[in-house]
């Protein structure tokens, strides 16, 4: 029954994304068909959930292989396209294909009207066949290709709408800075085949079973540098320092794939590597120190930017970037299904999150649409329905076109943007469910009891302060830098939420323009996810609480297969209490400073923050010149080499080879070419003396 | 002296040569023609010369597809010719390297 279940899950979404993409390539008339696009697409990955579910409630802890059939053979290397299903892959299949599902649903409404409306559904299927692949892999090859898909899949849909410049250039920064990880992954895989085989293991799959059973071949030095470049490979896919720079840029696809791809799946795919090969990271005790601390200072320096940022979706994805960072803290110290738990429990705010701020967009563009008509603001030109901000056309606050009538000023300088949340305010009044879904999303990320945020960040701290207690006393840095994080994620979160949501209207005309709630389609997840980010959190308690459901369900202890450093000193009951009011009072400080401050003066707090800042906030607010860095350093220095030896070679060498074989061949054919005369009586010599020859042969040889 | 085969095959290779040469250095396109047309009589007269020795009429039968096809190509090589002189107004055949490459 597994096996069949397995297939079905993961040739479904492939099916959905085969016909949506075939059909919609090949019969245009079918790309008008958004309802029956959008149900297939839809069912494709609803049903796989509805199966998983299955399998998850007939799961007892034994690992599942299903075996398909081998796929290469060669000496010592035998890999099959073998699946597992065990707790860790069925938790995470249940995640991709539930939040999917939802976020295809969403996308029905979302996408409504939009041409690439059929070649959407068939990216967004396609993304979760391969982030299937790479969840219920067997071994890290199998996992590699869904890891690739994954990529190949968030570049299509992050240049989804690809006839905008800066779209692509997105897309192909996310695509490159991926590449990067994926290359150590590949060292790492390398070098794991390589020590396994010279110790004699063989024939070797790079399959988990083989890797687990034989793990102790490897010599501490080995693991250390294979747990390292697995890391680094994590750090693209994960977004950490120093492979971070892509995910903001990515914001430039669709709010749905922001939603599915840079919040809830492909991100954590790196945390998941972690977390399955947990027994081998274990034995890199010094790699762990440094996961923990790349983990802690992308954490608090995305939290960091968050708070500078206006435009909605960046700050979100700034705060994907710092929750990523806690659950590599989480992975750093050891406690990796703390790290799947803050994964599960962050995809569903997260989501929820990102899929309210597609709302919110959604609503502000009609919003845009209707003030272009009135004439308030100047029009763009061209554009598209997406949320991509319009950057031509406009000419900021001063008249315009028609000269009449002056533009109204909007609250900065530049085109008026439907992502910029200094436009935007009092939008609860329009938009109910996205505001009461957002709020909650919004408190459980910023870590308020009893949502979902709480328990797994709190969880994430008490790990790290436990390690530290226990004589690493490093943990305790760690664990500090995650105070502070929290209590930068609590402002940040509030000042998004109030500043969309609360106060008066500041977009222009505001009395007679109005925004409205988005149609039930985006509603309906919304209010699903909110619902999960209140009660996520229980299935993980703290043990002063009660019983960790994702402890017993993944843990090692208790027959799962996430492996965990176990501290020789545990704290105090006493202690864990305190740390958990700590965490609490943290988290509803941060929330009533950020509410109250932006509550009553919105803008007006920025720029006192930014006053008081001063060049702190310049550096903030421009991302620590990271990009500009990298241009400095990597970037121009590679192009510049580029044009002064590469482009000179290609020309001279390449090229010259290319033409001169092709000149050597004309030249040679113009040689044959004299002999054809044209003269009868030379192809007549030719001709006899052909028959004087063979006839002499004939008689002589 | 009885004539043997030999005689024949020895008139018929001089016949050939005489013909080879006509259209190897020969110019005038008709020339040619009748050289080409030595060379096919001379392998006639192999065939008829053989059929003879060896009293066997399959080289007759040869002899006979020889002769109508070599009338057919005649009359459309003449035709050839007659329309190149037409053009050119003459029949050399240096003059008529049009197929050059």
């Amino acid at each position: 029954m597994e096996e069949t279940f397995v297939r079905l899950i993961l040739l479904l979404p492939l099916f959905g994304a085969a016909v949506n993409g075939m059909m919609g390539l090949f019969a245009p008339a079918y790309r008008k068909q958004e309802a029956v696009i959008g149900v297939l697409g839809t069912l494709a990955v609803a049903v796989p959930f509805g199966l998983a579910v299955v399998l998850f409630l007939g799961h007892h802890h034994d690992p599942v292989i299903v075996e398909t059939y081998t796929w290469m053979a060669a000496g010592d290397l035998v890999i099959s396209f073998d699946y597992r299903i065990d707790a860790l892959s069925l938790l995470m299949t249940l995640i991709v294909t539930g939040i999917g599902s939802l976020i295809h649903l969403y996308s029905a409404g979302y996408m409504h009207d939009d041409p690439g409306y059929w070649r959407f559904f068939a990216y967004l299927n396609l993304f979760i066949f391969a982030m299937l692949n790479l969840v219920l892999a067997e071994n890290l090859l199998v996992l590699f290709l869904g890891w690739e898909g994954v990529g190949l899949c968030s570049y299509l849909l992050i240049g989804f709408w690809y006839t905008d410049l800066k779209n692509s250039a997105a897309a192909n920064k996310a695509f490159i800075v991926n590449r990067v990880g994926d290359f150590t992954f590949l060292l790492a895989m390398f070098l794991l085949f390589r020590a396994m085989t010279t110790a004699g293991v063989a024939p070797f799959g790079l399959d988990f079973t083989t890797i687990f059973e034989n793990a102790e071949v490897l010599t501490s030095g080995t693991v250390s540098v294979i747990v390292l470049l697995l890391f680094l490979g994590a750090t693209g896919k994960s977004a950490q320092i120093p492979l971070f720079v892509w995910l903001p840029d990515a914001m430039a696809g669709p709010t749905p794939v922001s939603a599915l791809i840079h919040a809830a799946t492909m991100v954590t795919s790196g945390l998941y590597l972690l977390a399955r090969l947990s027994p081998v990271v274990l034995e890199a005790p010094g790699v762990m120190i440094v996961i923990a601390f790349v983990g802690a200072a992308t954490a608090i320096m995305a939290a960091t930017v968050a708070i500078t940022q206006n435009d909605i979706k960046k700050v979100l994805a700034y705060s994907t970037v710092s929750q990523l960072g806690y659950m590599f803290v989480a992975a750093g110290v050891g406690a990796f299904f703390v790290a799947i738990f803050h994964v599960m429990t962050h995809a569903f705010f997260k989501a929820c999150l990102f899929l309210g701020s597609g709302s919110v967009i959604h609503s502000m563009h009609h919003v845009e649409h209707e003030l272009e008509h009135k004439g308030v603001i100047p029009g763009h030109h061209g554009g598209h329905g997406g949320d991509a901000s319009h950057g031509h056309g406009a000419h900021g606050a001063h008249g315009g076109a028609h000269g009449a009538k002056p533009y109204a000023a909007l609250p900065y300088d530049g085109p008026f943007d439907a992502q910029d949340m200094r436009t935007m305010g009092g939008l609860r009044k329009y938009m109910p469910f996205t505001a009461i879904t957002f709020l909650i999303s919004t408190l459980a990320i910023a870590g308020i009891p009893p949502l979902a945020g709480f328990f797994s960040k709190d969880e994430i701290l008490f790990k790290a302060f436990e390690l530290g207690y226990d004589g690493h006393v490093w943990a305790y840095a760690v664990w500090g830098i995650g105070i502070i994080t929290a209590v930068l994620t609590a402002v940040y979160m509030t000042r998004c939420y109030v500043l969309t949501f609360e106060g008066r209207e500041r977009w222009p005309d505001a009395m007679d323009t109005k925004p409205h709630e988005s149609p039930w389609t985006m509603t309906t997840p919304l209010v699903i996810l909110a619902f999960f980010a209140m009660v996520a959190g229980f299935f993980g308690l703290p043990p002063v609480l009660g019983e960790s459901w994702i402890h017993h369900w993944l843990g090692a202890d208790y027959g799962g297969p996430v492996a965990e450093y176990h501290a020789e000193l545990h704290v105090s009951h006493a202690v864990e209490w305190g740390l958990l009011g700590l965490g609490t009072l943290i988290a509803a400080g941060g929330v009533s400073f950020a509410w109250l401050n932006y509550r009553k003066s919105g803008l007006e707090t920025d720029r006192t923050v930014r006053r008081r800042l001063g060049a702190v906030y310049t550096l903030l607010s421009n991302k620590y010149f990271v990009d500009e860095a990298y241009d400095a350093t990597i970037v121009s220095p590679i192009t510049e080499a580029s044009r002064k030896g590469l482009a000179p070679f290609d020309q001279n060498v390449v090229d010259g080879t290319v033409n001169g074989a092709a000149k050597a061949i004309r030249n040679l054919s113009g040689w044959w070419r004299g002999m054809q005369t044209g003269i009868v009586q030379n192809y007549a010599l030719a001709l006899v003396l052909g028959v004087v020859v063979v006839v002499a042969l004939m008689i002589f040889v | 002296m009885e004539i043997t085969l030999n005689w024949y095959l020895s008139l018929s290779a001089v016949l050939f040569v005489i013909g080879v040469l006509g259209v190897l250095l020969r110019r005038n396109a008709i020339i040619i023609f009748l050289s080409v047309e030595l060379m096919l009589n001379a392998v006639n007269l192999t065939l008829v010369a053989f059929s003879q020795a060896f009293a066997d009429v399959d080289g007759l039968v040869l002899v006979f597809f020889v002769m109508s096809v070599a009338a057919a190509e005649a009359a459309v090589g003449l035709a050839i010719v007659i329309a190149l002189f037409r053009n050119k107004t003459t029949v050399d055949v240096n003059e008529m390297s049009l197929f050059r490459g």
